[in-house]
């Protein structure tokens, strides 16, 4: 063998990894981890800016595929996120709330942003329904733009598209169905039954006859309420004609 | 890659740097780390500096026009910035004590540990006798015989006349033949 046949023996395949974090490192791609969720098994993807989707399951490439449709970019397994990442995010799994945890933002528009940073507020336990959403975010009439927002919200769980509830207060659609949705809100400390039982009823708002205060049936201070002091109300017009005003930390005008 | 998937990696690259890029990395990747691999150390410094070429080219191609794309030799040019990180690891290692590493291309788990032994084994060799040329004599050597390139893209990523190179090579090989026999 001619020594220019032993060098050119010199060349090698470059390892596996390379590739993937060029990808990575140049946004061309995201990455993504297993995790444990809320109801077993999900991938978490991300990228430079953050979190980019979050997809409940267990079949990592069923994942994979449906990911480059959906973003316009491949999707590489990793070992792990970049440390701070890491730690912020099994924080918002562990506390129910997002946090300081970075969401990849950029693929959404600036109404969607607006629905999910919002919907990023409601606190583990309580829901609030779409035309409340609406509201909050200077929008009254797009109740139903605000549904489509959340159906589409490409990082489900870290930000609870599953705590917003139909206007009436039944618990409403959910992407993984609405078995999910009772699960998933059940397992942060929700009491599901009694809120369905509520809206089986008409009740939308429920006050206190000692603060004369009305809230969100879910809002923390209205749990805090004794039942022999809680009052039901259908609507705020009646809340208002019996001498209640709305509660400032819920703001429940619009429910 | 010959020279007409070049031309169109080149076209590709002007149209839609984003969706071409992936394959450019795929193409180059195996050639790149096998040159660099045999001008730095160790693999894991091979791996960290081929990576940061690509993100270099990458960011250096997404401010060009797509003229300056198609006109680009692509080989020569990634090459460049190749050779240039390589150096500049070569200075700074200077400054710093060396560890030993394992050599993670001979030690991959589909090789069994004897072949693993064995293959470390010749590395090293072809390590100890590229070490006894010059920088420039070793970097047209790599470039020529283990990443296959041609005197033009050698002569374009090293700064230096093809004439020059072509000596650097032929010298090269001389020294090596004196180490093997």
């Amino acid at each position: 063998m001619t020594i220019e046949d032993q060098l050119a023996g010199l060349a090698t395949k470059a390892p596996r990894t390379l590739a993937p974090e060029v990808m990575l490192e140049t946004g061309l791609a995201d990455g993504y981890v297993r995790h444990d969720g809320p109801t077993g098994n999900m991938f978490v993807s991300f990228n430079r800016r953050g979190v980019s989707s979050i997809s409940l399951g267990d079949d990592a490439a069923d994942f994979e595929v449906r990911f480059e449709p959906q973003f316009g970019r491949p999707v590489f397994p990793v070992t792990a996120p970049p440390t701070r990442l890491a730690r912020a995010l099994d924080k918002a799994l562990r506390t129910n709330r997002i946090g300081n945890l970075p969401i990849d933002w950029s693929g959404m528009s600036e109404f969607q942003q607006a629905v999910l940073r919002k919907t990023a507020e409601i606190l583990p336990g309580e829901v609030r329904p779409y035309s409340w959403i609406a509201k909050e975010i200077g929008n009254p009439k797009a109740a139903r733009a605000v549904g489509t927002a959340l159906a589409r919200n490409p990082v489900p769980i870290v930000v609870p598209c599953h705590r917003v509830v139909r206007n009436d207060g039944h618990l409403g659609n959910y992407y993984y169905g609405t078995d999910v949705k009772r699960a998933v809100l059940e397992a942060e400390g929700m009491d599901v039954q009694g809120h369905e039982a509520l809206a089986e009823r008409g009740i939308r708002l429920t006050g206190s006859d000692t603060t004369h205060i009305f809230c969100n049936p879910t809002c923390r201070d209205a749990r805090r309420t004794r039942d022999e002091h809680t009052v039901e109300f259908r609507n705020q017009s009646q809340a208002r004609a019996a001498g209640y005003r709305p509660c400032k930390h819920c703001r429940p005008e619009v429910a | 890659m010959t020279l007409d998937t070049v031309a169109i990696v080149n076209n590709r690259l002007a149209t839609n740097l984003d969706r071409a890029f992936p394959d450019l990395v795929r193409e180059m990747q195996g050639g790149l780390y096998s040159g660099v691999r045999q001008m730095v150390p160790s693999s894991a410094d091979a791996e960290d500096i081929t990576q940061e070429v690509f993100i270099r080219a990458y960011r250096a191609m997404a401010d060009y026009s797509p003229e300056r794309i198609r006109q680009l030799n692509l080989r020569g040019w990634i090459w460049t910035i190749a050779v240039n990180l390589c150096r500049n690891a070569a200075r700074s290692r200077s400054r710093r004590p060396r560890t030993v590493e394992l050599d993670r291309d001979a030690f991959a788990p589909e090789r069994g540990p004897e072949a693993s032994a064995v293959l470390a084994d010749e590395n090293r060799q072809w390590a100890d006798r590229l070490a006894r040329l010059s920088d420039a004599q070793r970097t047209a050597v790599v470039l020529r015989h283990v990443v296959g390139l041609r005197y033009v893209d050698i002569a374009e990523a090293t700064g230096r006349a093809e004439g020059t190179v072509k000596a650097d090579v032929h010298r090269g090989i001389a020294i090596l033949k004196e180490a093997l026999t």
